[in-house]
């Protein structure tokens, strides 16, 4: 079954555009990666799924449901953090925790104390005193306190030393265990690396590829780095080369096509090191920004 | 319910010093009266050497004595209605648009709760808070009135009249600062919006008396609910009513669709 479904979906602010034509489904289960730069649209695409903001065109189905008409349903069973979180100042933590607890029809008390204990958060301070991490910590505990289903994170580890990042991937693949799925976005890869199984890669608006992690990566792109005294760079460019990059006596590039044409290439040349590796997930990023 | 709890929670935190200067008000202004009233007739003596159009920008004009009880009490609720005014215009401007301002906004709304919700709960917290205010000038102006007429009679109907206007007053402010929130992207600085309406209001009901006519009393709640003209006839102006209560019904109504489709941007 898809957790979400997401079709043709386009706003616009204004003139300006966010998302353009966004369609992509997650499954449930999984943890789904929403990968893209600054300003490519995925806060654009959450804030829409959660009802914060209203579509221009299109739609989206969470659980099945309209994301807009059925809004209230939906979001009783998704929890969500933001980047950037923000709360009432004045109030104490446990006050906050159990203002967002009153929301969902059940009692979140055992969970609240699970999660700040693994967290280490000190439920008797005022939000206003805090530091950004601690309020991040909030952030964490309020957005899962009620056991959700599905799980909205919009690059959730700023802030959080590496420490807390591990709990907090931690806790959000138990979650995942217990059946929770994930909808995750980031810029930084190695995050989704390590915890997605599917991403979706958008930029300047539109999704320009959804994609298994593992197929990703073995896309068949090889990085291959050659070191040699007199490279002839205008042999090198053959078919299957992109982003051929030239150094003082090594040149690097990204191969993908048969390997054995690859070996031959190169053995033409006068090279006295080689190296060919897998590329990292930034590296294969790197090349949709393009 | 837990919105509307968490609200007036927030709003009681500072309603109560509000409401104590209120009350304060009332009776520092009626405190004066008995001296007054004793030598009343100097007072009217003064005031007609005042020029005509100051003393109607404070809403002193006509037949308006300091002699009698109601007639000192206009004057001194023309500063009450000027404060709830500002109270009332700063909840309207602040309710809906403190989430966003605050950023805690997406908090909020990424709840379970539909938007309708939120704003019935916000709206209903901030009607607590002005019916609570208005109780305390109730009350407040009954008590002053008792404690300080010395003797003087006055009509107690007339008075009733003018402080069950106030919660129509009270709603003018209110919707139009919910409406202006609703059409603006975001409300910066809520107390400049308020005082702006509120004062600026007031000045053009000023600007009125002075000049004469009623045309521009027509955009003003404070000619609606002119303390001097209520407290003499012992009447509402129907017509300016209905014009008050056709512009509350229009801005919430409005302020209400355009709340529903609001977008709510990140920072």
């Amino acid at each position: 079954m898809d957790i979400i479904e997401i079709s043709n979906l386009t706003k616009y602010y204004g003139k300006v555009k966010g998302i353009e034509n966004v369609s992509f489904n997650v499954k449930e289960g999984e943890i789904f990666g929403f990968i893209g730069p600054n300003g490519a649209g995925k806060s654009t695409t959450i804030r829409t799924l959660l009802g914060l903001i209203f579509p221009t065109s299109g739609s989206a189905k969470l659980f099945g449901k309209d994301c807009i008409e059925f809004g209230s349903d939906i979001r009783s069973a998704i929890g969500y953090l933001p980047s950037e979180v923000f709360y009432y100042e004045k109030m104490k933590v446990k006050d906050l925790l159990k203002y967002s607890a009153s929301f969902y029809k059940k009692d979140c008390t055992k969970r609240i104390n699970e999660l700040s204990e693994i967290m280490e958060l000190n439920l008797n301070r005022r939000i206003e005193d805090l530091s950004y991490g601690n309020k991040k910590k909030v952030g964490i505990v309020q957005g899962l306190l009620h056991e959700p289903k599905l799980i909205m994170l919009d690059e959730p580890t700023s802030g959080l030393d590496p420490l807390m990042q591990q709990k907090f991937f931690d806790i959000i693949s138990e979650e995942n265990k217990k059946g929770a799925t994930v909808f995750f976005s980031s810029h930084i890869l190695s995050e989704v690396q390590h915890l997605c199984n599917r991403v979706a890669i958008i930029k300047e608006g539109h999704v320009i590829k959804v994609e298994d992690i593992k197929t990703l990566r073995e896309d068949n792109y090889k990085k291959v780095t050659i070191k040699g005294n007199s490279l002839d760079y205008v042999r090198l460019n053959f078919e299957g080369v992109s982003q051929l990059v030239k150094y003082d006596h090594s040149s690097s590039f990204f191969y993908k096509g048969d390997v054995k044409f690859l070996i031959e290439a190169v053995a033409e040349q006068e090279i006295q090191d080689i190296l060919i590796e897998d590329p990292s997930l930034e590296e294969i990023f790197m090349h949709y920004y393009k | 319910m837990n919105i509307y709890r968490f609200e007036l929670k927030g709003y009681l935190g500072t309603l109560w010093i509000w409401i104590l200067s209120l009350i304060a008000l009332l009776f520092m202004y009626m405190a004066f009266y008995p001296i007054l009233s004793d030598g009343a007739m100097m007072m009217d003596k003064i005031l007609e050497n005042y020029p005509e159009e100051l003393l109607k920008a404070f809403g002193m004009g006509e037949s308006i004595s300091f002699a009698t009880v109601l007639g000192y009490f206009t004057f001194t609720f023309v500063f009450v209605q000027l404060c709830l005014a500002v109270q009332s215009a700063y909840y309207g401007f602040n309710f809906l648009s403190i989430e966003e301002r605050e950023l805690t906004a997406d908090f909020l709304y990424s709840k379970p709760v539909t938007r309708r919700s939120v704003f019935v709960q916000k709206y209903l917290a901030a009607a607590t808070a002005l019916l609570l205010s208005d109780l305390a000038v109730w009350i407040g102006s009954f008590l002053a009135i008792e404690i300080f007429r010395g003797g003087n009679s006055y009509d107690f109907g007339n008075l009733l009249i003018l402080l069950v206007s106030i919660p129509v007053f009270q709603l003018f402010f209110f919707s139009i600062g919910l409406l202006v929130t609703t059409l603006t992207k975001k409300i910066s600085s809520v107390i400049s919006y308020a005082m702006a309406l509120s004062f600026g209001l007031y000045i053009l009901n000023a600007v009125r008396s002075i000049v004469g006519g009623e045309l521009l009393g027509m955009i003003t709640p404070y000619y609606y609910f002119e303390p001097g003209q209520i407290l003499t006839s012992g009447k509402l102006n129907l017509r300016l009513t209905m014009i008050c209560v056709f512009v509350i019904l229009i801005s919430n109504g409005l302020g209400y669709r355009l709340y529903l489709k609001r977008n709510i941007h990140s920072l």
